[in-house]
């Protein structure tokens, strides 16, 4: 099966590791991936606070994208890996579906330029297709090498799981945690799993008001809190909340005087390490530090269940 | 008492000739007027055939009003009535009392409801007044056909139920049985007393829960009008106003109440040297045996095995060491579930409340952090017959040096309820007044709004300030264990932001303490279904009027009491309890109620005997006269349900007031006009 894919914008940047992850965990359960023809930006957290409407209409052209490629009145489930792509989507749906003065201006807009979109397509988060059709018990099965013991954290992050997401509970989602309990790691009890990471904020454009000194003691206060608990990593299903907390941490240590040294990665290249994949096609090689507990070189046969 | 059907049907229509009709078209101040043009549909009913009279006034439900209808029937312009008005549900006893005062049938009356119905519904004036004249003129055709009926009466069943053993129903149970009427009170807890013997003290006075309440609950355990039913819940009603029937189930406790005397000796020499199970009373926090009693003042004092604990329930195997004990061979094994069937006249429901289940917001760590406790838990820790004997401490046993209190927990939040409880904001600030005066830890509060209206709140409130409470505005967003300092390492930390001073604060806290809200009872909808009554959207039960009959209900001898009808203080709850006592006494003691006479009768010459509706009547109000093959119904007996009428296949069971040329006179009339 192939779902259509909306990357987004980071994936082809900065997350290209993300990418190159999903596909490869993708492909050992059969699943690909069909990227929408001339995909637009989300709009982001940008778009929305300019134009509400044109912030619409640039997911809902997208929304109608994915329906093109699928058979005429059939569901769409339409993946996206990013939580603010995600967001976005979901966001426009529900202003689709609740206020019927912005649909009309929307489906007027996307009719001016040739498309239509009729509701059919579901927006899935690479963590709910993961956590929900592939199953914790089919990646448990195909694990060749469990993260045995590897302590991490699962960092959700404020959109993922709010405020439109139904895949897991807003407050407390455990989908991540399951999913890394399943490939043989422990995931730890702790209270930040939806605590915003800084967003966009680190944005360093004098004239946007963003506010990079409040971003960094926000994603400083996650990893701090990791690190405490004795995380050997964090782990993401975000591209922005990734790099947010890999990129800034030498800048934390010199800012709040307290070391701050810990790796953090998207749930796929976890999930791929612990089904044998190489690490260069998990895009290991890509990333700013990696630096995990050393495992047993041996390969485990038959998946962490059959080993218990 | 009517006369039979036959001897009517002989008669002319009215004992005064011909339908003259009066149309009185309401203004209802600008209720009515300010939408409807009721000149205009007054000019209207005066040209409409039979009308005699069409007047305009602007209350008619007022004496004035009334006495204009007298008036012209007295008068005798006119013989029938037609009221544009209110609903019936509102006025329809006014007005058909103010028919009777002018000397005909009261039922010689119809209603047309142009205020529910068109000026409040309807959006365009001219709208408005064309409906209102359609509704006039079927009223018109309807009324015209009004057969001339007495109205009836039934007697009332001195006796009075009421349901739930806690201060409400304790107050009307004993203000009943006080005015001499016998008062079977039921509660399904083995002992009454209900959240109120929970509670360690009171605000806003700071008396003690047990002192005020237990004195009122040995005087319903000694009191000759009351019978008390404990472990007993009801479970079916039937009858009507003035007449229940109601059935009680009696759950088996195992012990025969009326031979234990309450000496405790059983408990004593248990099997189980120890509690072993989680005390419910004590909200878990402490543990009992399997044969226990609640709280020492437990009313009736007497024991409760719990077979799902009991060895022998649950083994066979155990040496009874509990029977040993017993003196007066009061331990019955074999005990099963009873049944009372009871009459009784009228019903006060006291079924009180549940507290919110705090689990259900997360973000406060309910549930996950074993020092976060709800409120109800802490009134049993610092209750002196509590599992601590008094003494607010932690799980591991040592005092908190600091508290927080979190206000409105499943309160004013759309998640949950969008109510506001009534009783958080002031329990929380006695639980912090006990909580500083008996471990001295400082108290921080977190408030949305401080809601203290009531006699010596605000006064209570202010004391609390000068007591050092450290009062925070703004609802907390999470309790959690991230630390980021040393002095919140191993502590729960509360983050909220404080809108007086406009920033986000984190205050480190050993306990925290969880103003859980007010819920209706999990079985609040059977329980409604059981007595024929409605609820609100948020599950508490509906008073007739929310103003001027808040304790009445829209079944007829159904009262109600305390939390049930909404979240209420214990003041208010005993103000309600005295209310439902008293308007069921005004009822009861009237000695008779009177009935509607929409019952059914059979047109014998159509009825085939083909005894269709005797089986369908719920009430048994139809008897066979196998002689000369005809169904026949007990109109004293018939509750004017109408199954008979649509079910009769030769059309020959009918209903006074819902006669097919009745009804269809009234729809005939509206589709002319429309």
């Amino acid at each position: 099966m192939r779902y259509p894919y909306y990357p987004g914008c980071s994936v082809g940047g900065t997350a290209k590791a993300y990418e190159e992850s999903l596909l490869a965990v993708l492909e050992r359960f059969d699943l690909g991936l069909d990227e929408l023809d001339d995909w637009n930006c989300c709009g982001a957290s940008a778009a929305p606070s300019i134009d509400e409407d044109r912030a619409i209409a640039l997911s809902a052209r997208n929304l109608a994208l994915a329906e093109e490629r699928a058979e005429d009145s059939a569901p769409v489930d339409l993946l996206t890996p990013c939580a603010g792509c995600y967001r976005a989507l979901l966001a426009a749906q529900r202003s689709l579906a609740e206020q019927p003065a912005v649909a009309r201006r929307i489906d007027g807009a996307l009719q001016a330029v040739g498309l239509r979109y009729e509701r059919r397509v579901h927006v899935r988060h690479v963590l709910d297709v993961l956590a929900n059709e592939v199953g914790t018990e089919a990646i448990s099965a195909a694990v060749t090498r469990p993260l045995d013991g590897l302590k991490v954290a699962c960092y959700y992050g404020c959109l993922l799981v709010r405020p439109n997401a139904t895949f897991d509970d807003e407050r407390n989602p455990t989908s991540m945690d399951r999913l890394m309990e399943a490939v043989g790691a422990e995931p730890l009890d702790w209270p930040l799993k939806t605590r915003c990471c800084g967003g966009s904020c680190y944005g360093a454009d004098p004239f946007s008001g963003t506010t990079p000194q409040g971003a960094l003691s926000l994603s400083y206060a996650l990893l701090r809190e990791a690190s405490r608990r004795g995380a050997d990593a964090v782990v993401t299903a975000c591209p922005l909340c990734q790099f947010n907390l890999e990129a800034f941490q030498g800048e934390m240590t010199r800012t709040f005087g307290t070391p701050i040294d810990l790796t953090v990665g998207y749930v796929t290249q976890f999930v791929g390490l612990a089904l044998g994949l190489p690490e260069r096609r998990l895009g290991i090689h890509r990333m700013l530090r990696w630096r995990l507990p050393e495992r047993e070189p041996v390969a485990a046969e038959g998946g962490v269940h059959a080993r218990a | 008492m009517r006369e039979p059907e036959r001897d009517r049907a002989s008669r002319p229509p009215s004992p005064n000739g011909g339908p003259r009709i009066g149309v009185y078209v309401c203004h209802c101040g600008l209720n009515i007027a300010g939408k409807v043009d009721v000149q205009a549909v007054v000019d209207f009913a005066a040209t409409l055939p039979n009308v005699a009279v069409a007047r305009d006034y602007r209350f008619m439900c007022s004496d004035p009003g009334q006495d204009l209808i007298e008036q012209d029937l007295r008068d005798g312009l006119i013989n029938r009535v037609v009221v544009a008005s209110c609903s019936p549900l509102m006025h329809e006893a006014t007005f058909r009392r103010a028919t009777a005062e002018g000397g005909t049938s009261p039922f010689h009356f119809q209603m047309a409801s142009i205020r529910e119905h068109v000026s409040w519904v309807t959006a365009d004036a001219d709208e408005a007044t064309e409906k209102a004249k359609a509704l006039v003129a079927g009223a018109v055709r309807r009324v015209a056909l009004h057969e001339y009926l007495e109205p009836r009466q039934a007697s009332v069943n001195a006796d009075v139920m009421v349901v739930g053993g806690g201060i409400a129903g304790i107050h009307a149970a004993l203000t009943m049985a006080d005015a001499g009427k016998h008062v079977f009170l039921v509660e399904r807890e083995s002992t009454i007393g209900g959240h109120m013997a929970k509670f360690d003290k009171t605000f806003p006075t700071l008396d003690c829960a047990a002192c005020i309440l237990t004195p009122k609950m040995s005087q319903v355990r000694s009191h000759p009008n009351i019978t008390l039913w404990t472990y007993s819940d009801v479970v079916s009603v039937e009858g009507y106003t003035g007449d229940f029937t109601v059935r009680v189930r009696h759950r088996p406790r195992y012990v025969i109440e009326e031979l234990c005397t309450g000496c405790f000796e059983c408990i004593e020499k248990c099997i189980h040297k120890q509690g072993k199970f989680d005390d419910e009373f004590n909200e878990g926090l402490g543990k009992r045996k399997p044969i226990y009693i609640p709280f020492p003042q437990a009313t009736p004092s007497v024991v409760v095995v719990d077979p799902e604990t009991c060895i022998w329930f649950k083994t066979g195997k155990c040496p009874q060491t509990c029977v040993e004990a017993c003196e007066r061979d009061a331990f019955d094994f074999e005990q099963q579930e009873t049944f009372d069937e009871v009459k009784v006249g009228a019903i006060v429901l006291a079924t009180g409340f549940k507290t919110f289940d705090a689990a259900r917001a997360p973000e406060y760590g309910y549930g996950t952090y074993p020092n976060v406790y709800t409120s109800l838990e802490v009134e049993r820790l610092l209750n002196a017959a509590g599992p601590t004997g008094g003494e607010p401490i932690l799980r591991d046993g040592t005092r908190p040096r600091s508290v927080g209190i979190i206000h409105c927990v499943g309160s004013r939040d759309e998640r949950y309820n969008a109510y506001c409880s009534r009783v958080c904001c002031m329990y929380s600030l006695k639980l912090a007044h006990l909580v500083k005066e008996r471990t001295g830890a400082e108290v921080y509060e977190f408030y949305i709004d401080m809601r203290a209206a009531g006699k010596g709140y605000e006064e209570f409130y202010d004391e609390i300030l000068k007591e050092g409470t450290h009062l925070i505005r703004g609802r907390v967003a999470e309790v959690t264990d991230e630390a980021i300092s040393p002095e919140e390492e191993g502590r729960l930390v509360i983050r909220a932001e404080d809108t007086l001073m406009g920033v986000v604060r984190r205050i480190p806290v050993d306990m925290v303490v969880l103003a859980v809200g007010l819920e209706p009872q999990s079985d609040a909808q059977e329980v409604r279904r059981l007595f024929n009554i409605s609820c609100g959207g948020e599950g508490f039960f509906t008073e007739r009027h929310p103003k001027l009959a808040p304790v009445s209900t829209f079944t007829d001898g159904v009262f109600l009491a305390g939390a049930c009808q909404g979240p209420k203080d214990i003041p208010d709850t005993v103000a309600q309890a005295g209310a439902a006592a008293a308007e069921a006494l005004a009822m009861v003691d009237r000695g008779y109620v009177m009935l509607e006479a929409n019952t059914a009768f059979i047109d014998e010459a159509a009825c085939s005997g083909c005894k269709t509706c005797v089986g369908l009547c719920p009430f048994g109000a139809i008897a066979f006269d196998e002689e000369r093959k005809k169904a026949a119904v007990n109109e004293v007996v018939c509750k004017g349900c109408g199954i008979c009428v649509g079910a009769c296949p030769s059309g020959a069971a009918q209903q006074h007031l819902f006669t097919d040329a009745q009804i269809f006179a009234e729809i005939e009339g509206v589709l002319e006009y429309v």
